[in-house]
């Protein structure tokens, strides 16, 4: 474990120290570029600013990714129940994913009060909805055409199929699309900031410092946008852990099997 | 004639499966109709072994999938255990096999096993107590709490045969179960299968592209043929009493092959036992 973490770490620290060496070794003025040092001393002393402009952007993509999920997950039962409108949404989806769709949330601000929250959640919801969607109907869908013909040979009801065939199917794609909407979610609810509404969050904080020429300050939301992302990634590779408990009886059964 | 004279002389009595002149054609798209079935007819006696073998194309996966009532006949009737195939297929009449073991890999092995009497709404104790006898059955009872994955694909395959017989069905039907084993794995399952039915009593319906296989396990091998598909020849194998891996090499089973390679080459009727229709 520390063998493997070690190399990534020391090319880390490799990396920030080459980054303060630059600063100072070229005399780059502070507005240009800002030494890891001085946005450190940034963060923590800005600390309690930093993390409530984090608590709202982070709520803002935890409300989005849960409800969107929620939505997503149950749109994909309706799509897999009928198929035709599988092929109406589709598309849609697809079409939806290849924009850059949070400029709607400039339509949405529009719609809500100019101090909502509402609007960026609303988009985060929108990004998820579709990643969940289409994994999740895929997976609903996909299954082994023998499985299939083995739960008719057992005179299995259409129900039934569902509840042991399609929805165990149906996980993995779930984590999948977790994986991929959670990072997606933490950085459409700052892009959503970009597009006015309150000056609170992290991509807010961020804008507002470089134009206040206050570049280190805006590298420490940087800095908590990061982290920000990564603990989302983090729960969702967790979840993924948990899912497949198969895996770790895997493991041990291998282990045991190559003693007998 | 005499061999399905004889078949369906006891129909009445005791017959596992009955196919009575059935058709099936696919209506793939305006111009194309293919007929995968015409006039077929077939009685399986319970407790018999009977392999349906040919080429790609010559409807006998089709004709198991009907008789499994995964498929409805174009016309004609099938019955199993005295019962429509339909009703049949509703109260678990018979067990099914497929070339892909098609066991869940987020199951078990013995939740797998378990899986016909989950839908049956069998109690947690009976279930577990009839997978363990199914496991012994295969011998396989060590690999209860493994994953499918962790298991190799004859084991697999052994599991998969387990879960088909675990409701106790007097009717087995197999569709290529052993086409992606390596022949070594093949002839040791070949031996395993005949061991468990000769145990059981099941009567098999057993889909094969293999000669020796159909042969080896059978005690009628039905030939078909394709475009349309339909049942050229039965090949009844005079082997007497249990077979062994002795039988492989003894006369009666080359012959019983040489009559099959003639009759899947549209020879006319020269192997032992051979019928032509």
């Amino acid at each position: 474990m520390m063998r493997r973490a070690l190399p990534p770490l020391l090319t880390g620290i490799g990396f920030l120290a080459l980054w303060e060496g630059a600063v100072a070794g070229f005399d780059l003025k502070p507005y240009f570029l800002a030494p890891p040092s001085a946005i450190l001393s940034q963060f923590t002393t800005n600390f309690a600013l930093v993390r409530g402009a984090a608590t709202v952007s982070g709520a803002n993509a935890l409300v989005g990714l849960v409800a969107g999920t929620v939505l997503g997950v149950a749109m994909s039962f309706v799509l897999s129940r009928f198929r035709f409108l599988s092929q109406l949404i589709t598309p849609l989806a697809i079409a939806l994913n290849a924009i850059p769709i949070f400029v709607l949330v400039a339509v949405l601000n529009n719609m809500y009060s100019i101090t909502s929250e509402i609007p960026r959640r609303v988009m985060v919801t929108l990004v998820v909805y579709f990643i969940v969607l289409v994994n999740v109907a895929r997976g609903l869908l996909q299954v082994q055409p023998t499985h299939l013909e083995l739960m008719r040979s057992f005179a299995a009801s259409d129900v039934t199929i569902l509840r042991k065939v399609r929805v165990p199917n149906a996980v993995p794609f779930l984590v999948t699309a977790l994986k991929i909407a959670a990072p997606s979610a933490v950085i459409t609810a700052f892009v959503s900031e970009y597009f006015g509404g309150s000056q609170n969050g992290l991509g807010s904080r961020i804008t507002s410092n470089i134009a206040n020429s206050k570049n280190a300050a805006a590298w420490a939301y940087v800095l908590a946008a990061c982290l920000l992302g990564l603990l989302f990634y983090a729960v969702s590779i967790i979840l993924e852990g948990v899912t497949r408990r198969g895996g770790a009886t895997h493991e041990r059964a291998t282990a045991r099997g190559g003693n007998t | 004639m005499s061999v399905t004279s004889n078949a369906t002389g006891d129909v009445a009595v005791n017959a596992a499966v009955v196919a009575d002149r059935v058709d099936k054609t696919f209506a793939t798209g305006k111009a194309a109709r293919v007929d995968a079935l015409m006039d077929v007819s077939l009685t399986v006696r319970a407790g018999e072994f009977v392999s349906l073998i040919g080429p790609s194309g010559c409807g006998k996966s089709t004709l198991l999938r009907i008789i499994a009532n995964l498929l409805e006949p174009t016309s004609g009737t099938v019955s199993v255990n005295g019962k429509p195939a339909a009703r049949a297929r509703l109260d678990q009449d018979y067990g099914m096999a497929f070339q892909q073991a098609g066991l869940f890999d987020w199951r078990t092995v013995r939740k797998n096993v378990e899986l016909p009497l989950e839908l049956k709404g069998w109690d947690s104790a009976r279930r577990r107590a009839r997978a363990e006898e199914m496991l012994a059955l295969v011998q396989l009872p060590e690999f209860a709490d493994h994953h499918p994955w962790q298991l190799s694909g004859g084991m697999q395959q052994r599991i998969a045969i387990a879960r088909a017989l675990a409701a106790h069905p007097r009717l087995l039907l197999m569709d290529e179960p052993f086409g992606a084993l390596d022949e070594m794995t093949r002839e040791y399952m070949q031996g395993e299968l005949l061991r468990i039915c000769a145990q059981t009593g099941t009567t098999v319906v057993f889909v094969t592209h293999s000669i020796p296989e159909a042969v080896y396990l059978s005690q009628r091998v039905v030939v078909m043929s394709p475009r349309p598909g339909r049942i050229t020849r039965v090949v009844e194998v005079p082997i007497a009493g249990p077979r062994s891996e002795d039988t492989r090499n003894s006369e009666e089973f080359f012959r019983s092959i040489t009559a099959v390679r003639e009759g899947l080459r549209g020879h006319g009727a020269a192997g032992a036992g051979a019928d032509d229709r």
